[in-house]
């Protein structure tokens, strides 16, 4: 009868609380890993000594000054519309509309340099811009908001669909303002006379855009831990039952946080447009709408934590990028590595979640009745 | 202390000849983090036999018995089934033993019928025709009603749950555990649900049910176990205790199992509804013409069978509720009124009136579950002060203050609710509604989930907001309660008010008959 009795060999257990840095050694395990396989995979495929791949992932990012400050600024760029979508996340409400609202905001921004210079000073020209970018993303991001407070649509496909809107809205402008004639694109805007761009501060032209998005990391730290519109976030995100009962007006709250949401990805749109790309094209922001989604949920919307995971998936992303250069594959092959990366990455949070317990050894054996 | 207890409460006068054992659990220990939820427990259930498990909220009831049915396994100790040593890894392992569980919250399938969830997840060719037929055939021999062809939304709590019994025994369950079985259900409902229990004793289950009712566990159970802090305290036969034994061994201490009921203090009235009627969304009548006055400095009792339009009453109050007729008027002591109906809580409040309101639905409606204690305390007060930021220290007394009064048991402040145990949980509530210094408290099923210490803690919460000048709106389903707590009962009957008669000198059948038919005052207008 006894031998009947087999403890399984292995077994799942969600873990009550996990310490720190518990954690954090399984997501840097989950890196190492990541980068171990990766590296086996192009050792396969290009014979290449591994040592020389990992060079190669560590210049893509950090080869030269120049590199450093691209990176910085893709970092930025990427944490401030993670930034942006995460209030909206928190709430439940699933904006994957990032894309569109701060493209909405690239072409607010673009619209004024172009139909506003000579018009009004520089002085003034840029905080109309500013406002105006601002003002077309929090448009782009009210609207599905708006939807979902009166009549329940469903967010994810609306805000996803107004990505689509604003990209065709992109292109027809792009053709309106084409320069040269014929080009069907609106190459750099104010070129010669460098109205309505932002100025360079300390000699970098990234620095500006790098400096605003911390400040903004801070603000939105505060603002969802500490402020009553973060605690009215949490609670109509928790529970819209709750919200009802304790007298939170959720329709508000809804298109309030999306204003805001929709606001910091025209915030975003024009730092692109007026800070550092100086142009208007459709695929200015580059997936970043979407990539935000990752960062804001890899780093369980915690605005801090994103600082840390839209820094490894930039720096992933560009390392894997010089690979494919350096070695001469296919674009593709950076995405198998980024895919790679991001398989270990979110697959570690199982770990972290859950404890497995392996069968004991003989000697610890439990005493049996 | 557990030490001391199993050994006053042996069970040597048991006559042991005729028990056959069905499990038996030996030094189960269970943690959660740092908790403890179970230490060295041992447990014997037996066939033909119903085993009352009793101990205070968060005494690791339901976790040791979620340790049979397969949801978590021991950190420690073994389990034997019929015998022989057993591993339980999943619910699947559970059944292949014959361990069912039904759980508080069912795992239904709303849009499916009885019978299709039924045969649920089962291996083989799905023969719907012939489950039908078995489910008859179980139904007939345990005395269940149930319809294998009706849709599980078109059903009561009660059914749901006897849906859910049946499951368990088609699946061939012959151990039969109940998480608190009786909290949702009506005394007749409970009737029912105890006769059926009675014939699978006969036909030689063994049977574990959890519950906090002790006249429950004098009528029904044959043997008891008692937990305290995860420990096991001891096991004694039904009918060589009582209420008060119980009671103290739970508790470790004794404890007086009396209800006050303080005289009404200058009762003057607070709330008044006048021809109140409310339809659900679905267009369903569920408040007809309801008219009362509600008193300062006392208790009005809420009586009737569960869905009589309780729920709907508390909540037009509570501006939660849209009404179609009539007004409810809050009444301030300068006799100035101010009409409540067409207002959100919001507005209610920034009228002044402090009103408290503990719903039925706790976790979905009155707490959120993944946050910790502060931040719950923090729902009813976080607007206050000009300051955009939230004020953090104010809650975080009062989550200590409520901890320490109803001696909730938590690892800290800021553990979420939703891992508390189910009568914690409750007190968190509770305790929150009443520290906001309310002029009228709105409670539905106050104590339920609770353990019979808590229970009165509350009542005696109760009664001492009542001595302040509070007027309380008391939602019950415990008759015994109602009659010894409230100053008035007023029976609800299918959404129309059958009768307001006096707390003192009621009775049991005289509300029974009031909740079953719609009394003479009613039916005149
Ligand atoms: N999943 C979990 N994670 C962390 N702690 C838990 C978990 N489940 C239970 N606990 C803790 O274990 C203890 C025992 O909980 P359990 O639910 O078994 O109590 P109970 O006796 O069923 O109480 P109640 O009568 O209130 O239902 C409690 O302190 C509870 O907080
Ligand atoms: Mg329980």
């Amino acid at each position: 009868m006894q031998n009947e009795k087999r403890e399984p060999l292995i077994h799942i257990s969600r873990r009550g609380e996990i310490s720190w840095q518990r954690a954090f050694a399984i997501r840097a395990l989950a890196i190492v890993l990541a980068l171990v396989v990766c590296a086996a995979v192009c050792v396969i495929m290009t014979g290449e000594n591994p040592l020389s791949i990992y060079g190669t992932i560590w210049q893509g990012s950090f080869g030269s000054k120049r590199k450093i400050w691209v990176m910085l600024q893709e970092i930025a760029m990427l944490l401030c519309i993670s930034l942006a979508v995460t209030p909206a996340f928190r709430m439940r409400f699933w904006n994957v509309g990032g894309e569109g609202q701060s493209l909405a905001g690239c072409l607010a921004c673009a619209a004024c340099m172009i139909l506003l210079r000579g018009i009004l000073p520089n002085g003034l020209l840029i905080p109309v811009m500013l406002i105006a970018s601002v003002l077309a993303g929090a448009i782009w991001g009210v609207i599905p908001a708006y939807f979902k407070a009166k009549w329940n649509t469903n967010e994810t496909l609306f805000t996803l669909m107004m990505n689509y809107v604003a990209t065709q809205l992109v292109a027809f402008f792009c053709v309106v303002w084409e320069s040269p004639r014929g080009s069907g694109q609106i190459g750099v805007i104010n070129l010669n006379t460098e109205l309505g761009w932002l100025p360079t501060v300390g000699g970098q032209k990234y620095l500006l855009n790098v400096v605003i998005v911390a400040l903004l990391c801070v603000a939105m730290h505060v603002y969802l831990r500490y402020s009553k519109h973060g605690y009215e976030i949490t609670v109509v995100g928790q529970s819209i039952k709750t919200a009802h009962y304790v007298g939170i007006k959720v329709e508000k709250v809804i298109v309030r946080t999306m204003f805001l949401s929709g606001a910091l990805c025209g915030l975003a749109g024009f730092l692109l447009t007026a800070g550092t790309n100086h142009t208007l094209t459709t695929t200015l922001v580059s997936g970043r709408g979407f990539t935000a989604v990752m960062v804001s949920w890899l780093a369980k919307f915690n605005p801090i934590v994103m600082i840390l995971t839209s820094f490894l998936l930039v720096f992933l992303e560009r390392g894997a990028g010089e690979i494919a250069t350096n070695f001469r594959l296919n674009e593709s092959f950076s995405d198998i590595l980024t895919g790679i990366i991001l398989f270990f990455i979110i697959g570690c949070e199982f770990f972290v979640t859950y404890r497995i317990h392996f069968r004991r050894g003989d000697s610890e054996a439990k005493i049996h009745v | 202390m557990a030490v001391h207890a199993k050994g006053c409460l042996d069970r040597g006068e048991k006559p042991l000849d005729n028990v056959v054992s069905a499990v038996s659990m030996h030094n189960i220990t269970k943690r959660f983090g740092s908790v403890i939820a179970n230490d060295r427990v041992n447990l014997e259930i037996n066939r033909g036999e119903i085993l009352a498990l009793l101990g205070e909220n968060g005494s690791g009831k339901t976790t040791l018995m979620n340790m049979l049915s397969g949801i978590y396994f021991p950190d420690e100790g073994s389990i034997s089934v019929d015998g022989r040593d057993v591993v339980i890894r999943s619910p699947r392992d559970a059944f292949d033993l014959g361990i069912g569980m039904i759980h508080q919250h069912f795992k239904l399938v709303d849009v499916l019928t009885a019978a299709e969830n039924i045969v649920l997840g089962l291996k083989g060719r799905l023969d719907i025709k012939g489950a039908s037929k078995r489910i008859r055939e179980i139904c007939d021999a345990y005395g269940f009603e149930v319809n294998p062809d009706q849709k599980i939304y078109d059903m009561s709590v009660s059914q749901k749950q006897t849906v859910e019994i049946v499951k368990v025994l088609y699946r061939g369950a012959s151990i039969l555990i109940l998480d608190e079985p009786t909290a949702v259900l009506t005394p007749q409902e409970t009737e029912k649900l105890f006769a059926v229990l009675r014939n699978m004793r006969r036909d030689g289950k063994a049977i574990v049910i959890i519950t906090h009712k002790l006249h429950e566990v004098e009528e029904i159970s044959d043997r008891v176990v008692t937990l305290r802090h995860g420990h096991y305290v001891g096991d004694v036969a039904t009918r060589d205790t009582n209420a008060q034994e119980m009671t103290n061994m739970m508790v470790g201490h004794a404890v007086s199992l009396n209800i006050d009921r303080p005289d009404p203090v200058s009762p003057r009235p607070r709330i008044e509804v006048k021809g109140l009627t409310v339809r659900s969304e679905e267009g369903l009548l569920k408040l007809d013409d309801v008219s009362f006055i509600a008193n300062s400095g006392e208790i009005l009792g809420i009586a009737g069978i569960s869905g009589s339009g309780q729920k709907e009453l508390l909540e037009s109050i509570a501006g939660l509720q849209a009404a179609e007729k009539g007004s409810i008027c809050y009444i301030e002591d300068d006799g100035s009124r101010e009409e409540l109906i067409g207002q959100d809580p919001l507005k209610i409040a920034e009228k002044g009136v402090a009103l408290s309101f503990v719903p039925e639905d706790r976790l979905g409606m009155g707490l959120v579950a993944d946050m910790g204690l502060t931040d719950n305390m923090m729902l009813r007060s976080f607007r206050e002060g000009h300051s955009v930021f939230t004020d953090r220290k104010g809650p975080h007394d009062v989550a200590q203050s409520v901890v320490e009064e109803l001696s909730v048991s938590t690892p800290s402040l800021d553990t979420p609710v939703r891992r508390l145990s189910g009568g914690n949980v409750q007190k968190v509530l509770v305790g929150r509604e009443i520290t906001t210094a309310p002029t009228v408290l709105l409670t539905a099923y106050a104590v339920r989930g609770l353990d019979i210490n808590s229970s009165y803690t509350i009542y005696d919460l109760i009664n001492r907001q009542k001595q302040k000048g509070v007027a309380i709106i008391y939602v019950g389903e415990d008759l015994d309660v109602l009659i010894e707590l409230c100053d008035r009962i007023l029976v609800l009957c299918a959404g129309r008010v059958s009768g307001i008669v006096d707390g003192r000198g009621a009775n049991k059948e005289q509300l029974g008959y009031l909740m079953t038919q719609v009394g003479g005052a009613a039916h005149a207008k």
